[in-house]
C-alpha cells in the first residue's frame, strides 16, 4: 500500500479563507489532540473551504468524500474487485486516509445511510483503528490521520439525523454566514469586485436569509454571492447578475421571487 | 309667465309644451348650437320631443335638453342623442317608467367616466340586460312587475363607476341578478350596497391591486427587508367619503388600505411596499416624544420632518426606493398658495419635505433652503433623532410664521403624502382628555359574556359554477356534539350481526399481519436477489465493476390510514325502501356500527361525523366520534341517537370534515361519505349548483392529498355521482338491505 501518491492529496496553494472567529485556533488544537471534528452550518458558508485551508496550513493531505444516500460502507472502506487474475482488494477513501495519515473529510454525512456512518466509529475513539472485516485486516490509523465530518442542520428532518452514538464521538464547530463586513470582504476578494458592490450583495443575501423558514429552506449563501460577483466581474449589470445568481437558483415561488427582485431593485438603485 | 324665444324655428321643432321648458329653452339651444352640428340639432330636438311624449312630466325632458349637448361634446358622437331617447321611450313602454328620472340623472356622470360612445353602449347593454332580467311577471310571459333593483342601481352608478371598471360592474351586477332575481327585498339591499355580500363582491371586482391577493408578498417584504413582523389589517377607503382613513400602526397591527391603484407609474404592489417601508422605518428609528408641549402646527411640522428623517435613513439602506418616493410624494408648487386668503402652513411644510427628498426641487424660498441644510447637517452625522427633528421643526414654524396661518381655510392641495401613516405612534400624551376618561375606562371592566351554546359558526366559501368563482364565506356551519342515547342499542346491533362479524373477523385477520414489502439492492439481506446477482455476474465476466448489492430483504409495510366517515343525515333517510322493514336510517346505523367496529379492530385512526342543512345559514355538523376517542359507550350512545332531518348541503360539510382529516398524521387519508341522494338544499333551485360545489370540495380534498369515496344509496345516482367523485370514487348500493354487510367489506377492500 505504499504506492499511494500522497502528493496528489496535498493542497499546493493557499485557499483563501477569512477567519470569522477563533475557529482556526480551535481546529489546530483539535488536530493536535487528533480529535475528530464535526462542522455544522448552512450550505455555502465556507465549511469545505475552511477544511481545505486547514489542511493546507497544517501541510497534511486531504481526502474528501461527498456522501450520498446510496453510499454503502464498502464505498468508504473498500471492496474486493474481480480482475483477470482473480480478486483484488481496493482501498476505499477512508482506508486510504487512515493508511497515509490524511485528513478525511466526509461532506454532508447525514446524506449517507445510517449503517454507513457506523463504520467510522472505531476510528473516532481511543482505538483509532479500522477493521476491514471482509479482508480480515485491522488497520491502525496513521498518527497524522484525522476524521472531519460536516453536516447541515438545515436539512434536518426526522429521517436524516446522526445517531447520538455518532454525534458523541466528535468535537463540534458551528459555522454560519459571516457578519456583513467580513462577508462583504470575502465576496469582494473572491469575486474581485469593489467592497461597495460586495456590501450591497450581502445586503440582498440578508433579505433572503430573513425569509428562511417562511417559504425558503435556505437563504442565499456566501457561495452564491461569489457567483454573482463573478458575473458582475464579467461585465453583467449587477441587477441582472443578482437575479441570475441569487434569486433564480434558490426558489420557484413567485411571491418570494418578486420580493427578492424588489429588494435587488431597492438596493441597486 | 311665458318668455319669448329668440329661436322660434327650433322651438317649433320641439313638440313639447311644458312651461318649465320655455323658460330655459334659449339657454339649452345656445348650448346645443355650440356643441352640435345641424343634423345633431335635429336629432336633439326630435329626441326631446319623443321624451316629452312619454308622459312622465317635464323633468326628463329638461334633463335631456340640458345635459345632452355636453354629453355629445364629451363623447364626440351624436349617436348618443338617439340612443338615449330610444332607451327612455322603451322604458316608458314597460313597467319600469319610474326609473326614467334616475336613468337620466346618472347619464352625465357615466359619460364623464366612460368617455367614449363604445363604452357607453356597453354600459347601456349591461344596464338593460339587468333591467330585463329583474323585471318579473307573475302570470304568463308579459312583464308586469317593475324591477326593484334598477332605480336603486341607477342611483349607485356614479359611485360604482368610480370604483369599478365596466367589466367589474358587469360582474357585480350579474352576481346580484343571479342570486336575488326572485327576492325583491334582498335585490334592493344588494344594489343599494347594503348587504355584506354586495360589499364583498364590490371589493373583489375593484380595479387596482388588492391587499388580499398580495398579503403573503407583503408579509415577506416586511420580514425580509425590514426584519420586522406584524399583522396587516386592511381597511377600506370605499365607504368613508368624508374622512379618508390613512395607514397607521399600533400594537394590533399595521393598517393598510385594501386596494391601491397604480399611481404616477408606481404599481399598486410597489405602493404597498412603500407604505410598509415607511411604517417599518418608523418602527425602526422613531422614538415617541411627549406631545403635550407642542401646538398642533408644531406637531404637524415635527411629523413631516420625522417622516423625512426616517425616509432618509430608509434610502440610505435602500437607495432604489427613491424613484418611487419621488413619484408618490407631491411636489407643491412654490407660490401656489395665496398667503392672503388661505393658511399656507401645510403647503410650506410639504415644500420642505419635498425639498429634502428631491435635490432638484428648484425652490427659492430661503427658509426652505436653510432648513434643508440644517436637516441634512443633523441626519448626515448619525441619523439624528426624533427629538432633534422636533427642535428644528419648532424653529421652522417660528421662523416662517405668518398671520394667515391661523386662517380657517388651510390649503391641502398637493400636500398629502398618501403613503405616510398618521404618526400616532410618535406621540405620548401625559394628560388624557376628559372624553377618554368618560368612555374608555369602563369598557374593560365587564368583558362580554360569551355564548356558551356551542361553537361559533365557521364560514366556508361555496363554488359558483356560473362565474367559476367562490362565493366568499357563503355558508355558516355549526358544529356540535351529537346527542346521546342508549349505548346498549349499538351493542344489540353488533349482537344481531354476530355471524357477519365473525365473517369479517376472518377477513380482518388476513389483513392484519400486513404484507411484507421487498426491499431490493441490499448489500446484506435475508435472501439473494437473483436478478441482480446474475447482472452482477455478467458485469464481472465483462470485467466491469459488479454491483455488490445483490441481496434483498423484507420489511413490514405499516398500515397508516386515517379515516373520516361522513354521514348524510338528511330527512330522506327516514324513508323505508321497497321490500325492507327498516328505514334507511336504521340500516345506515347498523352499517356504520359494523364499519366502526371493523375499523376499530384494524386499529386505524377514524372519526365519524354527520351533517344536514337548512339553507346556507344553518349547516349542522354533528360530531359522533373524534380521532382521539375510543369506540366506547359514549360514542356508541351518540350513534344510537342518530336522527334524520333537513337537507343535504354536502360541500361545506366535506370541507369541514376535510380540515379535521387534514390535521391527522397518516400516510393515507380517506374520507368515506355515506349518502342517499344528491346534494340539495331548500334555498337552491339550480340542481347543478350544489353538485358542482361538492365536486369542487372533493377536488380540494384530493389536492391536499386526501382520498374521498362515496357510498350512495340512491339508485339514480349514476346521473351525477361520477361528476362529483370521478371514476372509481364511488359505489352505488342498490340493495339497501345489504348495506350493513357491504360497507365493512367495501372498506377493507378499499384499504387493503
Amino acid at each position: 500500500m505504499t504506492d499511494i501518491d500522497i502528493e496528489q492529496y496535498k493542497i499546493s496553494e493557499e485557499p483563501f479563507y477569512e477567519a470569522q472567529d477563533d475557529e482556526v485556533a480551535l481546529y489546530e488544537a483539535a488536530y493536535d489532540a487528533r480529535l475528530p471534528v464535526m462542522i455544522k452550518g448552512p450550505t455555502g458558508c465556507g465549511k469545505s473551504r475552511f477544511i481545505e485551508h486547514m489542511a493546507w496550513k497544517l501541510g497534511k493531505p486531504l481526502i474528501t468524500v461527498a456522501c450520498n444516500e446510496d453510499m454503502t460502507a464498502s464505498d468508504l472502506v473498500g471492496r474486493y474487485l474481480l480482475d483477470a487474475n482473480g480478486t483484488r482488494w481496493l482501498d476505499g477513501p477512508l482506508t486510504t486516509a487512515a493508511r497515509i495519515g490524511a485528513i478525511c473529510y466526509l461532506d454532508e454525512i447525514v446524506e449517507a445511510r445510517q449503517d454507513t456512518t457506523v463504520v467510522i466509529h472505531p476510528l473516532t475513539d481511543h482505538r483509532r483503528t479500522l477493521p476491514l472485516d471482509k479482508k480480515g485486516e485491522l488497520i491502525d490509523a496513521h498518527p497524522d490521520f484525522q476524521l472531519v465530518i460536516s453536516y447541515n442542520p438545515g436539512y434536518q428532518s426526522l429521517m436524516k439525523d446522526l445517531k447520538q452514538s455518532t454525534k458523541q464521538r466528535f468535537t463540534g464547530l458551528d459555522f454560519d454566514y459571516p457578519d456583513s463586513k467580513t462577508e462583504a470582504a470575502i465576496v469582494a476578494k473572491e469575486g474581485s469586485i469593489d467592497e461597495d458592490t460586495a456590501g450591497k450583495l450581502v445586503k440582498i443575501a440578508h433579505t433572503a436569509r430573513n425569509l428562511k423558514g417562511h417559504g425558503l429552506d435556505e437563504g442565499i449563501s456566501t457561495r452564491l454571492l461569489v457567483y454573482a460577483a463573478n458575473l458582475i466581474n464579467k461585465g453583467i449589470a449587477p441587477k441582472k447578475a443578482c437575479r441570475m445568481a441569487l434569486v433564480r437558483p434558490i426558489t420557484d415561488d413567485a411571491d418570494i421571487r418578486s420580493t427578492l427582485d424588489h429588494s435587488i431593485d431597492s438596493i441597486f438603485a | 309667465m311665458t318668455t319669448e324665444t329668440q329661436y322660434p324655428d327650433y322651438r317649433a321643432k320641439l313638440k313639447c309644451s311644458f312651461e318649465q321648458i320655455e323658460e330655459c329653452f334659449d339657454d339649452y339651444i345656445q348650448d346645443a348650437l355650440r356643441n352640435l352640428t345641424n343634423k345633431g340639432i335635429e336629432a336633439y330636438l326630435s329626441g326631446a320631443s319623443l321624451i316629452c311624449m312619454i308622459g312622465r312630466g317635464w323633468e326628463p325632458v329638461s334633463i335631456y335638453l340640458e345635459e345632452m349637448p355636453q354629453m355629445v361634446a364629451r363623447l364626440h358622437d351624436e349617436a348618443i342623442l338617439e340612443v338615449v331617447s330610444k332607451h327612455v321611450w322603451d322604458m316608458s313602454r314597460s313597467p319600469n317608467g319610474k326609473a326614467i328620472p334616475p336613468f337620466m340623472q346618472c347619464l352625465p356622470e357615466a359619460s364623464r367616466r366612460l368617455g367614449t360612445m363604445e363604452q357607453m353602449e356597453n354600459f347601456f347593454d349591461i344596464l338593460f340586460d339587468m333591467l330585463d332580467k329583474t323585471t318579473t311577471s307573475v302570470h304568463g310571459h308579459h312583464k308586469t312587475h317593475s324591477s326593484q333593483g334598477f332605480p336603486i342601481l341607477l342611483q349607485q352608478i356614479p359611485y360604482l363607476l368610480n370604483q369599478l371598471s365596466l367589466e367589474g360592474l358587469k360582474n357585480w351586477i350579474d352576481y346580484g341578478v343571479r342570486n336575488y332575481r326572485s327576492h325583491p327585498e334582498r335585490q334592493k339591499d344588494y344594489f343599494a350596497l347594503q348587504s355584506a355580500d354586495s360589499k364583498a363582491m364590490l371589493q373583489r371586482e375593484r380595479h387596482g391591486t388588492l391587499f388580499m391577493d398580495n398579503e403573503r408578498l407583503l408579509d415577506m417584504y416586511l420580514r425580509s427587508m425590514w426584519e420586522d413582523e406584524s399583522y396587516f389589517v386592511p381597511y377600506s377607503e370605499g365607504f368613508d367619503e368624508l374622512r379618508k382613513p390613512v395607514p397607521y400602526y399600533d400594537h394590533l397591527g399595521i393598517r393598510v388600505p385594501d386596494v391601491y391603484d397604480d399611481k404616477n407609474g408606481v404599481s399598486g404592489l410597489n405602493r404597498y411596499r412603500i407604505t410598509i417601508a415607511h411604517i417599518a422605518a418608523h418602527r425602526k428609528w422613531t422614538t415617541p416624544i411627549i406631545a403635550d408641549n407642542f401646538s398642533p402646527f408644531q406637531r404637524m411640522a415635527i411629523e413631516f420632518l420625522e417622516d423625512s428623517r426616517v425616509e432618509y435613513l430608509m434610502l440610505r439602506e435602500y437607495p432604489g426606493l427613491k424613484k418611487y418616493l419621488l413619484a408618490l410624494h407631491p411636489a407643491p408648487i412654490e407660490g401656489d398658495c395665496d398667503t392672503e386668503k388661505e393658511s399656507c402652513i401645510r403647503h410650506r411644510v410639504a415644500m420642505l419635505s419635498r425639498a429634502i427628498l428631491d435635490e432638484n426641487h428648484g425652490y427659492q424660498n430661503e427658509h426652505i433652503l436653510d432648513f434643508v441644510e440644517r436637516f441634512y447637517e443633523i441626519v448626515k452625522k448619525d441619523g439624528g433623532s426624533t427629538k432633534q427633528m422636533a427642535d428644528i421643526a419648532v424653529l421652522f414654524i417660528a421662523r416662517t410664521r405668518l398671520q394667515s396661518d391661523q386662517l380657517p381655510s388651510i390649503r391641502f392641495d398637493n400636500t398629502v403624502v398618501d403613503y405616510r401613516d398618521d404618526n400616532r405612534h410618535m406621540w405620548m400624551f401625559i394628560e388624557e382628555g376628559d372624553e377618554e376618561e368618560a368612555f374608555e375606562d369602563h369598557r374593560d371592566a365587564t368583558p362580554e359574556e360569551l355564548e356558551t351554546d356551542g361553537l361559533p359558526p365557521r364560514h366556508y366559501p361555496e363554488w359558483d359554477y356560473h362565474t367559476q368563482t367562490f362565493k366568499p364565506d357563503w355558508v355558516s356551519l355549526y358544529e356540535s356534539i351529537h346527542p346521546s342515547a342508549n349505548a346498549g342499542d349499538i351493542d344489540a346491533i353488533l349482537d344481531k350481526h354476530k355471524a357477519l362479524a365473525k365473517q369479517l373477523k376472518h377477513i380482518l385477520d388476513m389483513l392484519k399481519p400486513q404484507q411484507f414489502v421487498r426491499v431490493r439492492y441490499q448489500e446484506e439481506g435475508s435472501e439473494l436477489d437473483l436478478d441482480v446477482a446474475i447482472r452482477s455476474l455478467i458485469d464481472y465476466k465483462c470485467g466491469a465493476q459488479p454491483d455488490p448489492r445483490i441481496n434483498m430483504s423484507h420489511k413490514h409495510d405499516g398500515r397508516d390510514i386515517a379515516v373520516m366517515l361522513l354521514l348524510d343525515l338528511s330527512a330522506s333517510l327516514n324513508d323505508i325502501p321497497d321490500g325492507a322493514e327498516q328505514s334507511i336510517l336504521q340500516l345506515s346505523q347498523e352499517a356504520v356500527t359494523l364499519l366502526a367496529w371493523t375499523i376499530d379492530q384494524l386499529g386505524d385512526k377514524f372519526a365519524i361525523a354527520g351533517f344536514h342543512s337548512d339553507t346556507r345559514h344553518n349547516v349542522r355538523y354533528y360530531h359522533l366520534k373524534g380521532y382521539s376517542e375510543q369506540f366506547d359507550d359514549t360514542v356508541k350512545g351518540r350513534l344510537a341517537a342518530m336522527e334524520a332531518g333537513f337537507s343535504t348541503r354536502m360541500g361545506s360539510a366535506i370541507r369541514h370534515a376535510g380540515h379535521y382529516l387534514d390535521a391527522q398524521k397518516a400516510d393515507k387519508k380517506l374520507m368515506l361519505i355515506l349518502t342517499d341522494g344528491e346534494p340539495s338544499d331548500i334555498d337552491v333551485e339550480d340542481e347543478q349548483y350544489l353538485i358542482s360545489d361538492t365536486k369542487k370540495a372533493v377536488d380540494e380534498l384530493s389536492s391536499r392529498g386526501m382520498f374521498s369515496y362515496c357510498i350512495s344509496l340512491d339508485k339514480k345516482a349514476d346521473d351525477y355521482i361520477q361528476d362529483i367523485f370521478g371514476v372509481g370514487g364511488y359505489t352505488v348500493i342498490d340493495n339497501v338491505k345489504k348495506l350493513p354487510e357491504k360497507l365493512p367489506m367495501l372498506f377493507t377492500a378499499l384499504t387493503s
